[in-house]
Formats: structure tokens, C-alpha cells, sequence
């Protein structure tokens, strides 16, 4: 039993990346008809404004301590970086330790930047043109921000730690009721899944509570009548792509610990979240979310060592080439979900009928 | 001829002649020049990968090109059909006969299942499918399956392997019948130097048999009914016309020429790893297609061709040769440039091809042969076009003014 | 008994009848009209009728098979073909391939696979797609591209296409829907032409009254999903119930 919530727990925190990501996705291919496969670089553009941020707070200046020497009889050299110079060791340091989740001034403006610049610069020429040139180009743009990234980070993952309040585990346990030690959970991956809970509301209450919400789920419904009503839809089509980006982005960033960022993780993303997309339902955002954390904790079962042991144990397949396969399936759990429900309903989880049908 | 109109038949003779002649063609500056250095690209190992990234970009286009379906996974065909081969030159011989053979089999039996579950899709739900299915693959290639698959470090023949038909004599090498694939024969012309190649060849041969086919689709009626289930599938379902078997059809035929490119790749080197099949591999044919052209003949060989050279090209680039040609600049002038070119040369290859990607994508939705088209159009206003559909399908006929 | 019978067809979106207990009998030979104001289910029983909607209950009966259940492919296969609203053609084929494929449908069946042999050869073929076109005065537009046609050509190509199958019924959605007066005149002359040359059974839907009048037969009103009346136009016209229904809106 306890196993089994410690599963369920594991699985969300990725489910909670699937679910940012699918929920932009889902916003951009409702209200603009676009099919973006860009989006997981937009994920991975969050992941190293994390990575930027802890560098820009890194900066320091080289102090002679000629008090003290280094093992080979030098003046020492000391690294003082500048925040501390600015806002005293202590403050500085602390300011260093939450990187990370400061590193939301910088991704905010940034991913805004970019998704206008994405929108008003390449997407906006393509409305009219094919799904499938759509898909050419904004994969052409996934390869093309993948390389950047890579020309200036590197191509090997960088390792962004998170707030040393929150390295360990919570004893989840405890407050479950299930005993003291029971269910140890990393504290940030519970952060995370409360920070992606609050952003998915926030989404769900600015599409329900504002008019410019109204209009976007109107858009999605139908199109061609919010073209109608004579609003200006551009300028809140590229606002949408803007928001679409942030939420991709933010949930790149407060990834960056669990996973260290790389060139290539928004294309691995992606492929999951369009996965999680069509599982859901294209055009559904409930669907998107739902299905987001369903796959997640899914795959959180199923790369389960002693949950995989006890399958192989029950169908006595240990040793053999079967329980190998049964061993790896976490890698491929998600398509083999994905591919049982289009078979079955085709239209994804909470999918309507007449939504983006073509 | 062989089935073909005029036009077709020339085109199919070019195509031959360039494939043939191709280890000469390419090899325009002696060997020990600088230019024969940077530019030449007749040596044996690019050209194979011209003809068989070429036959792979033709068999796409039969799917993409006819039918508007867009597959982002044809590298797991590629994939597929090369284990299949190393498998035979692992429990058989290194005859590439049975390779090949179970190359297309395997792949065709792989293309009928992924087929049957993504054609339940259209459009981008196509497409999404398609790309799960191959990072599928390559997670079952690269992990999962690692007994059949050798993991990580990838399948090859080792010495202690069955290979039950083989017998004393044989080469340790692929071959046909005792040809191995990787002799070749050296030309010297003064300081030219020529190399006509077993593995070479073969791969021409094939390539030059799957261009062939290719056309006798296009001009098929099969072909004109794929055609028509991209124009508009309402209508043809209303014409009594089940398009689920002609789509499966395609789709298994263009996975076929994927797995003989994945075999050729084996022939020609028999070792084969899981990252065949990763995503950007699948984009890459996606490239050479549309670049060339999608729906045209002749277009997918060329971007084959063309993107290959220009991979070899400027992966060769670094910033010495860089600064070399911009060397009678002031010097600031010369850095500036290195700076701005040298994240696209070298290692910075797959950033140009993302960038081509997107200019091809956006200034020339019809690939370069389209592009070629509209300029030649342009110099000929006054001939009549009524019969331009010679290297086009569906898109020559969009030339002819509406009178 | 006629060549398409419907029996106690219903049909529920959501809370909505979209069609109410629906019989319908067409006999062969004529031009049977439906008419009906807007919401009336018109559409809903086209589609039911081509195999793109399942309805609730009832049966739907065409030369003595029942349709329902199958495939719009195979429903065309028994015989019945279909004229859309705006003209669904092969817009990226030529005038001569979009007769051509109806051709190879009728011989063919639905599915055949044919990859090797050219269209070239295909002299029979070529043969009833260049008839059908003199039929219908498009011979000399063969080689141009179906989109690149006017509205009036586009129609009469798709119903070139249609035509070329030798349907048993052929199913008319709004033909003259957004036309010119003119066009509709053509249209119209188009239709009684081959009405009288193949004698085929249409069943046409139409909101035009000068269309329905100077082609139906017999005429079926539809009124919020049930059939109202079945009559010949000339009882159509002071018809009580379809005044009140239908023709208090419209001008005839």
C-alpha cells in the first residue's frame, strides 16, 4: 500500500511537466490552429533560463587574500560574486541558493519575448498554410533552437541544484497516516507538482473568469465565429502563443533540478506531450491535464523495480527474453497506453466529436 | 520504353548515366588540390550514402509526396530492416541475398502493423503516431530489446556467431556471391583519382530499380488514386473508392524501400545501432524530400543527393579554413564572418540544416525542382505547357494559365 | 415499392430530434424532392441515406438491401452516388483524371491493386471518361485543373463524375445552392437532360422553389425532423400544412 502512493507521488511530478506542457500545446492548436512542435524547445528554453540564472548570480570577481595561501604557497584568490558584494554574504548567498525559482524574472520575460517573436515573426505566416508545413517548420525551428542552446551550453547536461531548503525528502508518510517513514518523497518534486498545480489553475481561472479567457474558449470551439465578432483576434492570438510559451517555460525551469537540462530534453518532451495531447483528446484542456498526470504516474508504475519483479515473478518469466522485455517496459508504457486508447476511442479520453477533426 | 513515356524515360536515363558515372562526375578536381579536398565527393563511402539516403527519400515520397501524409517515423523502417540484415549476415553468411531479403520482409511486416494502427488517424494525428511509434522503436531498440538489439553498443557479426551456411573460403566481409562489397578498383588519371566500388554500385542498382518503380507508380493508377485521396478523401469515398487499403499500401511500400535502405546500410557496413531510428533521423529524410521536392520524381533524390554533400561539406569546415577564405579582408572583418559562419560549420552541421529546413519550408513550399520549374516557366512564357507533366504529379498542371 | 425505402428512421443529437419516426418512399424513375425550412433534418436524412450518420432506430432500405451499417464507399458501390452542396471534386487532378477515377471505381470495385501498369493504357477507361465529358460539352477543358474551373463547370463535373458510375440514385445536396440565376437555369436544363437520356431516380434537396418545381415528381416535406406531406407539386402548392410549415416564409 504504501508502495503503491509512493508510486502514484513519483508519478507526479513528470505528469506535471506532460500535463504544462500538453495544456500549451492544446492552447495554441485550439485557439490558433497551429500545430506546434517547437513547444518542448520552448520547455527546454525554460530549463536553461534556470541554468542562465544560477550563472548571472555565479558572476563573481577574483579577490587576493594575502593573508592567506593556496597549497602552493600563493595568495589565495577567492571568487566573490557580485550579489554578495551587493547584498552582504549572507543575503547573497541565500539569493545564489534559490537560483532557481528566482529565475522566474528572467524566464517570464523571456519566454514572453520569444513566443511573440515566434508568433508575430514565423507561426502568424502559417495559419493559412497546411497542417503539414506547419509541422515542417516549426520542427525545422525545434532543430534550429536545439543547436543554439547547444553552441552555447554545450551538449552535455548541466547540473542546476535546487534550493538546498529543499534538497531531501518529506515524510509524507506522517502526514498520511500511514507511519513515520512510510512514503519518503524528494521535497522539490512535491514543490514542483504544487507549482505546476497552481499554474494549471491559474490557466483554467483566466480562461473562465476573463472576458479575453471567453473569447479564447469561444475560439476554440469555433473559430470562424470569434472571427465574427469583429474582436481583434491577433493581437490575442499572439498574447495566447505568449502565455502558451511561459507555461512551457515555467515548467522547464522548475525542472531543471529534477532533470539536468540538455540540448535534446524538448524533443523528448515533446514527443510525450503530443503523446498525452491526443490521449487526452486534442482541444480538450481538462483532457490535457488528465491525461498529463495519467501517463505520468503510469510510467511512474511501470519503471517500479518491485513492481516489475513482482510481474515477472507472477508469470514466472524471470531469466527468460520475456521478462527482460517486461523489465524495460517503462520506456514504452506511454505508447502502448496511447496507442490501446486511439484504438478504442479514437478521439482521446474527454475528446468531442467535430474538434479538429482533420 | 520500359513502360514509359518519353519524358520519363529520359529522366530515368539522366538518373541512370548520373548514378553510374557518378564516381567520375564527382570527382572534378585532381585529388592532391585543395578544391579536390574540400569539394570532391566521389569517394566511395559519401556515395553510398547519396544512393541510399536517395532510394530512402523516394520510397518517403511515394507515401508523403502521392498521398499528403506526412510519416514522422520512417527511420524505425530504416532501422528495422538493418537489424534484420546484420541478423542474417549473423546466423546465415555474409551473402547480402538473404539480407536484403529479410531487410524488406521484416520491414514490410513492421510497416503493415505500424500502418494499420496510425492510418486509423489523419492529418496531424498521422504524424503524431507516426513519431510515437518510432521513438517507440527506438526506446525498444535502444533498451528494451537489447538481446535482439545489442543495446547500446549496437549489433555486429562476432566471430563466435552460428552463420551456419557459411563456408570455408567465404570473405569475412558482406558480399554477392563471393563480390565483396567493399573492393573496389582505383583509376588513375594523371592526378585524378577514381574509385568504382562494389558497395557502391549495388546501391545504385537498387537505387536505380526503386526510381524505376517509383515511376511506374506515379503513373500508375494506383498512383492516380493516391493522388486523389490527398486532393479530397470525401469525394473519394463517395466514388466507392475504400482509401484504408490504398493508404495501407503505400504506406507498406514506402516502409519496403526504407527497409532495402536499412539492409544497403548493413551491406555496406555491417553494424547497426539503435540511433538510426531517433527522431532527427526521420526528420532528415522529411528534409531531403521536401527540399528536392515533394511529389516530383526526381526531386527527393536530388535533396538526398544535396543535403549529403552539403553534410560532408561543411562538417569537413573549420575555423582555419574559415579564416583562409576571408584571409584578404581587413581583420576584423575576418573574425566578424568566422565568428557569425562558425557555429554553422563543423560540429554546428545539424544548426544549417535546421535553418534550410525552415527556408525551405517557407520561401519554396514546392522544393527546389518546383522552384526550378517556376524560373524555367518564367524564361519560356511563350511555349504551350499542355503536357508539362513529365517530372510532376500533381503540381506541373498548376503552371498552365487558366483560359 | 419503391427503389429506396426508409422506415421509421430517428435520429437524437444530444437532446435534439434531428429526425422523428421518418418514412420515405422513392420511387424508381422519378425525381423525388425533399424540402423543408432550415433545421428540418434535410441534411441529417442525406447523410443517413450515404452511410455517414447511423440513426437510432429504423431501417433504410435501397434495392432491396438495407444501407445502414455499411460504409459511404460501399453504399456508392450498390448504387447510389451523391452531389454535394459546394462541388467536391479532385482539385489538384485534371478535368480527365477526376472522370477518370469514377471509371476505374465502376470497374475496379473499391479497392484494386493496380501500381505497375501506366494510365495510359488504360484505353477503355480513357475511353467512358472522354464520352462522358462530350456528354457534358467539357471535352475541350480535359487537360485543366479542377480547381482552376468555374463554379457551373465544377458542378457539372462532379455530376460528369457521378454520372459515369450509372448510379441507381443519384443523391442532389442543394445543387444550385449560391448560384446565379443563370447557372440555376443550367443547372436545371443539366438535370432534365439527363433525367430524360439515362433515366436515372434523383432525389434532390433543395431550398429553391424554382428548382423543386420545375423537376420533382413527387415532393416530401420535412418539418422539424418528421415528414409532413408527400404529394406532387401540383398538391404541394395550396398544401395547408406546408403553408403553414414552410411556404408562409418563402416566396414562390
Amino acid at each position: 500500500m504504501d508502495s503503491f502512493i509512493l508510486q502514484i507521488l513519483n508519478g507526479l511530478d513528470k505528469g506535471s511537466a506532460y500535463a504544462l506542457i500538453a495544456l500549451g500545446l492544446t492552447l495554441i492548436f485550439g485557439t490558433l490552429g497551429v500545430v506546434n512542435f517547437a513547444h518542448g524547445a520552448l520547455f527546454m528554453i525554460g530549463a536553461f533560463c534556470a541554468v542562465t540564472m544560477q550563472r548571472i548570480l555565479g558572476l563573481s570577481r577574483t579577490v587576493v587574500d594575502e593573508t592567506q595561501t593556496d597549497f602552493l604557497g600563493n595568495p589565495l584568490q577567492m571568487q566573490v560574486p557580485y550579489v554578495q558584494d551587493w547584498f552582504g554574504p549572507v543575503a547573497g548567498a541565500a539569493i545564489q541558493d534559490w537560483a532557481v525559482p528566482l529565475a522566474i524574472f528572467l524566464t517570464i520575460p523571456v519566454m514572453l519575448l520569444v513566443g511573440w517573436g515566434m508568433e508575430r515573426g514565423l507561426i502568424k505566416h502559417f495559419y493559412k498554410r497546411p497542417h503539414a508545413d506547419q509541422i515542417l517548420v516549426t520542427f525545422g525551428l525545434a532543430i534550429v533552437i536545439g543547436e543554439i542552446i547547444k553552441a552555447f551550453y554545450g551538449a552535455n547536461p548541466i547540473q542546476t541544484p535546487m534550493p538546498s531548503a529543499f534538497v531531501g525528502t518529506v515524510d509524507l508518510g506522517r502526514y498520511l497516516g500511514l507511519g513515520e517513514g512510510a512514503v519518503a518523497y524528494p521535497t522539490w518534486r512535491l514543490v514542483y507538482f504544487f507549482f505546476s498545480a497552481a499554474i494549471i489553475a491559474a490557466v483554467f481561472a483566466f480562461l473562465q473568469f476573463t472576458t479575453f479567457g471567453m473569447v479564447v474558449r469561444a475560439g476554440m470551439a469555433d473559430r470562424e465565429t470569434v472571427g465574427m465578432l469583429g474582436i481583434d483576434i491577433d493581437k490575442r492570438f499572439t498574447f495566447m502563443f505568449g502565455l502558451a510559451a511561459s507555461v512551457a517555460g515555467l515548467a522547464g525551469m522548475m525542472y531543471a533540478p529534477i532533470l539536468s537540462p540538455h540540448y535534446n530534453i524538448g524533443m523528448d518532451f515533446l514527443v510525450l506531450s503530443f503523446v498525452v495531447v491526443v490521449v487526452g483528446g486534442m482541444g480538450s484542456l481538462p483532457g490535457a491535464v488528465l491525461a498529463g498526470f495519467l501517463l505520468g504516474i503510469t510510467q511512474s508504475f511501470f519503471s517500479n523495480p518491485a513492481f516489475k519483479g513482482y510481474f515477472v515473478e507472477l508469470l514466472r518469466l524471470e531469466g527468460t527474453f520475456a521478462g527482460t522485455v517486461i523489465t524495460g517496459l517503462d520506456q514504452i508504457i506511454i505508447y502502448l497506453v496511447a496507442i490501446i486508447i486511439l484504438l478504442t476511442r479514437p478521439r482521446g479520453l474527454l475528446g468531442r466529436k467535430g474538434v479538429m477533426e482533420d | 520504353m520500359l513502360g514509359l513515356n518519353s519524358r520519363d524515360f529520359k529522366l530515368l536515363m539522366i538518373v541512370i548515366f548520373m548514378t553510374l558515372a557518378a564516381p567520375i562526375l564527382l570527382n572534378p578536381f585532381p585529388v592532391d588540390s585543395a578544391l579536390g579536398e574540400s569539394f570532391n565527393a566521389g569517394y566511395p563511402a559519401l556515395m553510398q550514402r547519396f544512393v541510399i539516403f536517395g532510394l530512402l527519400a523516394v520510397g518517403f515520397n511515394i507515401l508523403f509526396g502521392l498521398t499528403g501524409y506526412l510519416s514522422f517515423g520512417h527511420a524505425a523502417f530504416l532501422g528495422v530492416g538493418s537489424y534484420a540484415a546484420v541478423w542474417m549476415f549473423k546466423l546465415l553468411s555474409y551473402n547480402i541475398v538473404p539480407a536484403m531479403l529479410a531487410s524488406v520482409i521484416v520491414a514490410a511486416l513492421f510497416a503493415v502493423v505500424i500502418g494499420y494502427v496510425c492510418l486509423r488517424r489523419s492529418g496531424i494525428y498521422f504524424s503524431i503516431l507516426t513519431l510515437a511509434f518510432a521513438q517507440m522503436s527506438y526506446a525498444l531498440a535502444y533498451s528494451v530489446l537489447s538481446p535482439i538489439t545489442n543495446g547500446e553498443t549496437g549489433l555486429q557479426v562476432y566471430s563466435d556467431d552460428p552463420q551456419v551456411l557459411m563456408r570455408a573460403g567465404d570473405p569475412i566481409v558482406p558480399h554477392l556471391f563471393g563480390l565483396e562489397m567493399n573492393s573496389s578498383v582505383t583509376w588513375n588519371v594523371g592526378g585524378w583519382q577514381f574509385v568504382f566500388q562494389n558497395g557502391y554500385y549495388l546501391s545504385a542498382i537498387c537505387m536505380i530499380i526503386g526510381f524505376y518503380i517509383s515511376i511506374r507508380i506515379f503513373r500508375s493508377p494506383f498512383g492516380l488514386m493516391l493522388r486523389a485521396i490527398k486532393s479530397n478523401q470525401t469525394r473519394m469515398s463517395y466514388t466507392g473508392m475504400n482509401t484504408k487499403p490504398y493508404m495501407l499500401a503505400a504506406f507498406v511500400i514506402s516502409g519496403m524501400y526504407a527497409g532495402v535502405a536499412g539492409g544497403l546500410m548493413s551491406a555496406m557496413d555491417p553494424l547497426t545501432g539503435a540511433e538510426r531510428m531517433f527522431w532527427t533521423a526521420s526528420g532528415e529524410i522529411v528534409v531531403m524530400a521536401i527540399l528536392g521536392g515533394v511529389g516530383t520524381l526526381i526531386g527527393p533524390v536530388l535533396g538526398a543527393g544535396i543535403i549529403k554533400y552539403l553534410e560532408n561539406i561543411i562538417s569537413k569546415i573549420n575555423s582555419d579554413i574559415l579564416h583562409n577564405w576571408f584571409a584578404f579582408m581587413p581583420d576584423w572583418m575576418d573574425n566578424l564572418l568566422v565568428n557569425i559562419l562558425y557555429p554553422f560549420v563543423g560540429k554546428g552541421w545539424h544548426l544549417t540544416l535546421g535553418v534550410l529546413f525552415m527556408v525551405v519550408v517557407i520561401f519554396l513550399p514546392g522544393g527546389l525542382v518546383q522552384g526550378g520549374q517556376k524560373l524555367g516557366a518564367l524564361f519560356s512564357r511563350k511555349s504551350k505547357s499542355s503536357n508539362s507533366d513529365a517530372t510532376t504529379a500533381g503540381t506541373a498542371n498548376t503552371n498552365t494559365p487558366a483560359e | 415499392m419503391g427503389i429506396l425505402e426508409v422506415k421509421g428512421v430517428n435520429k437524437r443529437f444530444g437532446g435534439l430530434q434531428a429526425l422523428g419516426d421518418v418514412n420515405l418512399s422513392v420511387a424508381e424513375n422519378t425525381v423525388h424532392a425533399i424540402i423543408g425550412p432550415n433545421g428540418a433534418g434535410k441534411s441529417t436524412l442525406l447523410n443517413v441515406l450515404v452511410g455517414k450518420l447511423i440513426p437510432d432506430s429504423g431501417s433504410v432500405m435501397f434495392d432491396g438491401q438495407s444501407v445502414l451499417g455499411r460504409k459511404p464507399h460501399e453504399i456508392n458501390q450498390m448504387g447510389i452516388s451523391r452531389v454535394f452542396q459546394t462541388p467536391e471534386i479532385f482539385a489538384d487532378l485534371s478535368v480527365m483524371e477526376n472522370v477518370m477515377i469514377p471509371c476505374f471505381a465502376r470497374r475496379d470495385g473499391a479497392f484494386r491493386m493496380h501500381a505497375i501498369g501506366s494510365v495510359r493504357n488504360e484505353g477503355d477507361i480513357i475511353g467512358q471518361a472522354e464520352a462522358i465529358l462530350a456528354d457534358v460539352n467539357m471535352l475541350a477543358k480535359r487537360d485543366m485543373l479542377a480547381s482552376a474551373l468555374s463554379r457551373g463547370d465544377k458542378r457539372r463535373l462532379e455530376m460528369a463524375m457521378c454520372l459515369v458510375q450509372e448510379p441507381k440514385l443519384l443523391l442532389l445536396d442543394e445543387p444550385t445552392a449560391g448560384m446565379a440565376r443563370a447557372d440555376t437555369n443550367n443547372t436545371i436544363d443539366l438535370l432534365k437532360e439527363i433525367k430524360e437520356k439515362r433515366n436515372i431516380t434523383m432525389c434532390i434537396i433543395e431550398h429553391d422553389m424554382h428548382v423543386v418545381f420545375s423537376l420533382a415528381e413527387r415532393i416530401t416535406v420535412l418539418a422539424q425532423g418528421t415528414p409532413l406531406v408527400e404529394e406532387t407539386p401540383e398538391n404541394i402548392k395550396g398544401h395547408p400544412k406546408v403553408r403553414e410549415a414552410y411556404l408562409g416564409e418563402a416566396q414562390v
